[in-house]
């Protein structure tokens, strides 16, 4: 059961096109990932989701209502954590949690959802004196106060350091068990892999491929990468001779051996057939990141 | 209704640990109204003061100050820092009002300039023999349309700015004028007689309020002026009043 349909929605703001012409649906209980680059039209989609902005055209369904005609029953069960949100700096953790349980008719216990977020011991801190990672924690605390249905989390680790942004998405995982459906605005593949159980890759307002990561990793050329060091000189056309190999390339000490097929056992028979020792050798295969680039046409800033 | 009381509640919390806003709201127009009636010559009536004392002729500005301070100072910059931090379009995702925070803010600018109006009558009434405003309607009604007037363009200066940093820059040209055409910088026995009929005219309208408190009735052009300046500048401030 679909819990949000996008039909072709376009929205432009003047002469720019934000949205051009993005479909997709969003099933219950899943993990829906947003990916694309900065100025894609991610954020311009969910807002329309979140009945932030009005469409130019095109139609956004969400629990089976209107976002802009069903307000306010929406914003009941719609949890929105916006890109760069923040705090008045003096409001401590504990009175905003308490604040926003009380728009709600049906909350969460503020308490609870504190310290299931970490922020136990933080409850009466000022929000200026919380770190990245707390606020981003304290942000979707007030996303999921009001006990919501769909919950949308625009760039939500873009700025915490690695170990914070680990933690945030075990969290993630954490509240997708508990039954609530997630929309996820990233353009981190690492994050989008590791969380989505679906992607959609937007490019200049375009859906350009909806499907699993692992469904979007295996459209991109199955091609894989030997990477190595050899202890003595080489010649390339050792290499270039098999029927695997596709491009031999030489950066630093390494060599870059580009292939299809069995190319790890063939590159290592000539290797033993030669004598030549090598060292780290490693595999690269086809990432999310590589199928990103094949898809856009271009890499992500990061 | 409950999310406003709640809004209203957190609001007058953040307003009182911001040690700064009641500080210079309330306590310096009081404490200013203390250094200047413990001086004897402060409370001596003069020819020059039209036989008033100068703490009597000079109460009004301190109005000002605290109608200033909070009109077109502190409103502003609170709700274009709101606007800017996105505080205003996170509460538009939630089935609470961004409208609701903006009528917080105008309760706690409203309840600041009552609390420091009375305190000034009562303290000057009992400290210092100042009369209660002789003419209560007339005072009342000057008090009224002068926090009117600068709680619109405090509004106006709020939904012209995107940022904290631009209302700032427009808020701060506009506080000084008040100020100063108030009598509060220099006080108006002392300016040429052209700069105090423009401050006449200025909001918040410190004659009108200088004339209710010592028995005159407040001139209806006075009043007329603050009245429309309230009635333009707010409908400017609601038609160009962005939540983000």
């Amino acid at each position: 059961m679909p819990v949000i349909e996008v039909t072709n929605l376009h929205k432009r703001y003047g002469d720019l096109v934000a949205v051009d012409d993005v479909t997709f649906t969003v099933e219950g209980g899943e993990i829906f990932g947003i990916l694309g680059p900065n100025g894609a039209g991610k954020t311009t989609t969910v807002e329309c989701v979140a009945g932030l902005r009005v469409p130019d055209g095109g139609g956004v369904s969400v629990l089976g209502l209107d976002p802009r005609r069903d307000a306010a029953p929406l914003r009941e069960r719609v949890g929105v954590q916006l890109q760069e949100s923040q705090l008045p700096d003096r409001l401590r953790v504990g009175e905003a949690l308490d604040l926003y349980a009380s728009f709600y008719r049906d909350p969460a216990d503020p308490g609870e959802l504190i310290d299931r977020l970490g922020l136990g011991a933080k409850r009466g801190t000022p929000y200026k004196k919380l770190s990245g990672g707390q606020k981003q924690r304290l942000s979707i605390a007030l996303a999921l106060v009001g006990n919501p249905e769909i919950a949308i989390l625009d760039e939500l680790t873009t700025g915490l350091d690695p170990q914070a942004r680990r933690d945030t998405w075990g969290l993630i995982e954490q509240v997708r068990d508990s039954g609530v459906t997630i929309i996820l605005v990233t353009h981190f593949m690492e994050e989008a892999e590791r969380l989505c159980d679906r992607i959609a890759v937007i490019d200049r307002g375009r859906v350009v491929a909806l499907d699993s990561p692992a469904g979007l990793v295996s459209r991109v050329a199955p091609e894989q990468r030997v990477r190595f060091r050899p202890s003595a000189p080489v010649d390339d056309q050792l290499f270039t001779d098999l029927p695997e190999v596709t491009a031999v390339q030489r950066t630093g000490g390494h060599l870059v051996v580009t292939g299809t097929g069995e190319l790890l056992h063939a590159v290592t028979s000539v290797l033993a057939r030669n004598q030549i020792v090598v060292a780290d050798l490693r595999l690269e295969q086809s990432t999310l990141d590589d199928a990103f680039v094949e898809l856009t046409g271009h890499r992500t800033t990061d | 209704m409950r999310a406003f009381g709640q809004i209203l509640k957190i609001e007058t919390k953040l307003y009182l640990r911001d040690f700064a806003a009641p500080l210079v709201t309330v306590a310096l127009p009081l404490a200013l109204l203390l250094v200047f009636g413990l001086i004897p010559a402060g409370r001596q009536p003069e020819a020059q003061f039209g036989d008033l004392s100068f703490i009597q002729y000079f109460a009004p500005s301190l109005l000002v100050i605290t109608l200033a301070m909070t009109g077109v100072n502190i409103l502003p910059t609170v709700l274009a820092t709101y606007r800017e931090r996105g505080v205003l379009r996170r509460l538009a995702t939630t089935p609470a009002s961004p409208g609701a925070l903006l009528a917080a803010q105008l309760v706690i600018s409203l309840v600041t300039i009552l609390i420091s109006a009375l305190l000034l009558v009562v303290v000057g009434r009992l400290a210092f023999d100042v009369p209660l405003p002789r003419r209560p309607l007339g005072f009342t009604l000057a008090l009224v349309l002068g926090t009117a007037s600068l709680l619109a363009l405090g509004l106006l200066v709020a939904a012209a700015a995107r940022t904290a940093k631009a209302a700032q820059a427009l808020a701060v040209p506009l506080f000084l004028v008040v100020m100063f055409f108030g009598g509060v910088y220099v006080p108006r026995f002392l300016l040429p007689d052209v700069l105090v009929r423009m401050g006449d005219y200025t909001p918040p309208g410190v004659q009108a309020l200088l004339d209710a408190w010592t028995g005159t009735s407040p001139r209806p052009l006075h009043l007329a002026i603050m009245a429309a300046v309230a009635l333009l500048a707010g409908t400017a401030a609601a038609k160009m009043f962005r939540w983000e």
